[in-house]
C-alpha cells in the first residue's frame, strides 16, 4: 500500500526530464562575460523563445571539459588560443569568430585601504609599506584574465613583491567574490565584471598596452544545433555587441575574412 | 532558490538510492557472516570512498568513463553521447560515493541477528532464502534504512566528485550543491543563503532520523 506514494514520487521526478534533444542547448562560457551573457541570453530568449543553458568557469577548464565529451555547443573563451586548440583538435565546425575585446580592471572594496588607478601606483606602495596583505588573482594557468594579470604585473614591475600576496581563484569570477567581499585587499578582474549591477568597489582600467590584448574568440562545437547557431549570430549582431559594449567590451578588432 | 538544482539533486539522490540499495543490502549481508580471509580487504574497499580525496575518485572517473576509455566509448556508441558531463556520469559516480554509506550499516545490521538466530531459523525448517526475507530483513531493516537516508543526505551534498565529472551544466549536471557555489561567485547571496539553509535542514533531518530509526532498532532474542 505504501508503494504507490513512493512510485508517484518516482514518476513526478523523473517525469520533467525530457529528452536530451529537446532540452535548451548547454553554452560554455568564460567566468568574465557572467553577468554580460546572462544579459545577452535573456534578451536573446525574449526576442526568439528559446532558452539557453549556461555554464561559467574558467576558459582552460571548460576546453578540459569539452575535450571530455562534455555536452557543449557553443563555447565563448575569454582569449583566442583556448578556441583554436579545441579546432586544432577538430573539436569545433570552425575556427571559429572573435565577438569583443575585454579590458583588464584592478579592483577593490569600499573598505580596502588599497588605492586603486591605472599606473597602478597605490598597489605599489600598498605592497611596500604592507598594507597589501591579499591580492586576487585567477589562476593564470586555465584563466586568461589571470594569465593578462600576471603579464600586467610583470610589465610594471610588480610581480615579485606582490607573488607572496597573490590568492589565486579558480576563475576570474571568484577573484571577484575575493577582491570585492572583503576577503582579499584588491584584485584582478575584468571590466565585464566590473560592471555587473551589483558591484559597489572601486576600479581602474589596466592601460591596454601593459598586457596582451584581450582579443576574445566563440566557436561552435562539432554537433551544435539551430539555437546555438542562432545566439551565436546574434551575439555577432548589432544588439548582441550592445549589450558586450555595455559590460565594457570593445567591438573584435577588423581583420581579413579568415578570422 | 534554484528550482532546477533543487529537482536535480533530488533525482540523483533518488536514483542514487534505487540503484545502490540491493547491491548494498547484498553485500552487506554476505560482509555479516562470510569467514572469507580477503574480508578485510573487500571491507577496506568498501570504506575507500569515504577517505579519499574527491578530487582523486573524479580524476580516476574521469579518466575511466571519458571518451577515449572502453565503458565511455560503448556508452557512446550505445546511447550517442558521452558518459562525463551528463546525468548518468554523477549518477555513477554518486553511487560509488555513497557505497560506504549504504553498505556500512546494513552490514552492522546483519550482524546484529546473530549467528544463534540463523541456526533457530534453520532448525525450524527455513532456507536460507526464506529465512533471510521472513527473519533477517525485517530485523535488518532499521539499519538498512538508515544507510539510504544516510546516501540520500550525502548524494544532496557532494560537491567535488560531481564538479569534476559533472562541469555545473544547468539542468543537467548542476546539482544544489554546486549551484550554491555558482551562486556565491555571481555574489548572489540571498540565492546562496536560502539553498545553504534548506540543504542545511535536509542534512540535519536525515541524521536526526538515522538516530530515530537506529535507537527504535527491535530487541532480539532472550
Amino acid at each position: 500500500m505504501c508503494r504507490r506514494p513512493f512510485l508517484a514520487l518516482l514518476i513526478a521526478l523523473v517525469a520533467p526530464m525530457p529528452a536530451a534533444a529537446q532540452r535548451p542547448p548547454a553554452i560554455a562560457a568564460a567566468a568574465s562575460l557572467r553577468y554580460a551573457l546572462d544579459e545577452a541570453s535573456a534578451a536573446f530568449t525574449r526576442e526568439t523563445g528559446k532558452p539557453l543553458r549556461i555554464s561559467y568557469a574558467a576558459s582552460g577548464n571548460l576546453v578540459q571539459q569539452i575535450r571530455n565529451g562534455a555536452p557543449y555547443q557553443l563555447f565563448l573563451s575569454a582569449d583566442e588560443d583556448h578556441v583554436l586548440k579545441l579546432a586544432d583538435e577538430g573539436r569545433t565546425l570552425d575556427r571559429g569568430k572573435l565577438y569583443a575585446v575585454g579590458r583588464l580592471a584592478l579592483v577593490a572594496s569600499i573598505s580596502s585601504a588599497l588605492k586603486v588607478d591605472p599606473q597602478l601606483a597605490g598597489l605599489r606602495k600598498g605592497l611596500a609599506d604592507g598594507s597589501v596583505k591579499k591580492l586576487a588573482i585567477a589562476n593564470p594557468e586555465t584563466a586568461p584574465y589571470g594569465t593578462r594579470a600576471r603579464e600586467a604585473l610583470i610589465h610594471a614591475n610588480l610581480w615579485k613583491q606582490a607573488q607572496p600576496h597573490l590568492v589565486t581563484a579558480e576563475n576570474i569570477g571568484q577573484a571577484f567574490q575575493f577582491a570585492t567581499t572583503g576577503g582579499a585587499d584588491g584584485g584582478f578582474v575584468s571590466l565585464s565584471l566590473v560592471r555587473s549591477p551589483g558591484f559597489t568597489g572601486r576600479y581602474a582600467i589596466v592601460p591596454e598596452s601593459w598586457h596582451k590584448p584581450l582579443v576574445q574568440r566563440m566557436a561552435l562545437v562539432k554537433g551544435a544545433g539551430p539555437t546555438a547557431r542562432a545566439f551565436h549570430d546574434w551575439l555577432l549582431s548589432p544588439r548582441g555587441q550592445a549589450v558586450l559594449a555595455h559590460y565594457g567590451y570593445g567591438p573584435p578588432p577588423r581583420c581579413p575574412p579568415s578570422c | 532558490m534554484d528550482w532546477e538544482a533543487l529537482a536535480l539533486s533530488l533525482r540523483l539522490g533518488l536514483f542514487t538510492v534505487l540503484l545502490l540499495m540491493p547491491p548494498a543490502i547484498l553485500l552487506g549481508r554476505w560482509l555479516a557472516v562470510t569467514r572469507w580471509r580477503l574480508k578485510p580487504l573487500i571491507e577496506a574497499l568498501v570504506i575507500l570512498p569515504l577517505v579519499l580525496p574527491p578530487t582523486v575518485l573524479g580524476f580516476y572517473l574521469l579518466a575511466a568513463m571519458g571518451p577515449n576509455s572502453p565503458i565511455g566509448r560503448a556508452w557512446e556508441s550505445l546511447f550517442g553521447a558521452g558518459i562525463v558531463f551528463s546525468f548518468p556520469g554523477i549518477l555513477v559516480a554518486s553511487i560509488i560515493v555513497n557505497i560506504p554509506f549504504a553498505v556500512q550499516p546494513a552490514q552492522r545490521a546483519f550482524e546484529a541477528v546473530g549467528t544463534d538466530l540463523r541456526h533457530a531459523a534453520a532448525t525450524c525448517g527455513l532456507s536460507p532464502l526464506a529465512a533471510f526475507r521472513a527473519i533477517e530483513l525485517p530485523l535488518a531493516a532499521p539499519g538498512i534504512l538508515t544507510g539510504a537516508v544516510l546516501a540520500f543526505a550525502h548524494t544532496l551534498g557532494e560537491f567535488g566528485v560531481v564538479l569534476m565529472v559533472g562541469g555545473a551544466i544547468p539542468g543537467e549536471t548542476r546539482t544544489l550543491a554546486l549551484s550554491i557555489y555558482d551562486r556565491v561567485q555571481a555574489l548572489d547571496n540571498a540565492a546562496a543563503a536560502s539553498m545553504a539553509a534548506l540543504l542545511l535542514a535536509i542534512s540535519l533531518a536525515a541524521v536526526a532520523l538515522t538516530f530515530a530509526l537506529t535507537r527504535r532498532r527491535p530487541h532480539v532474542g532472550t
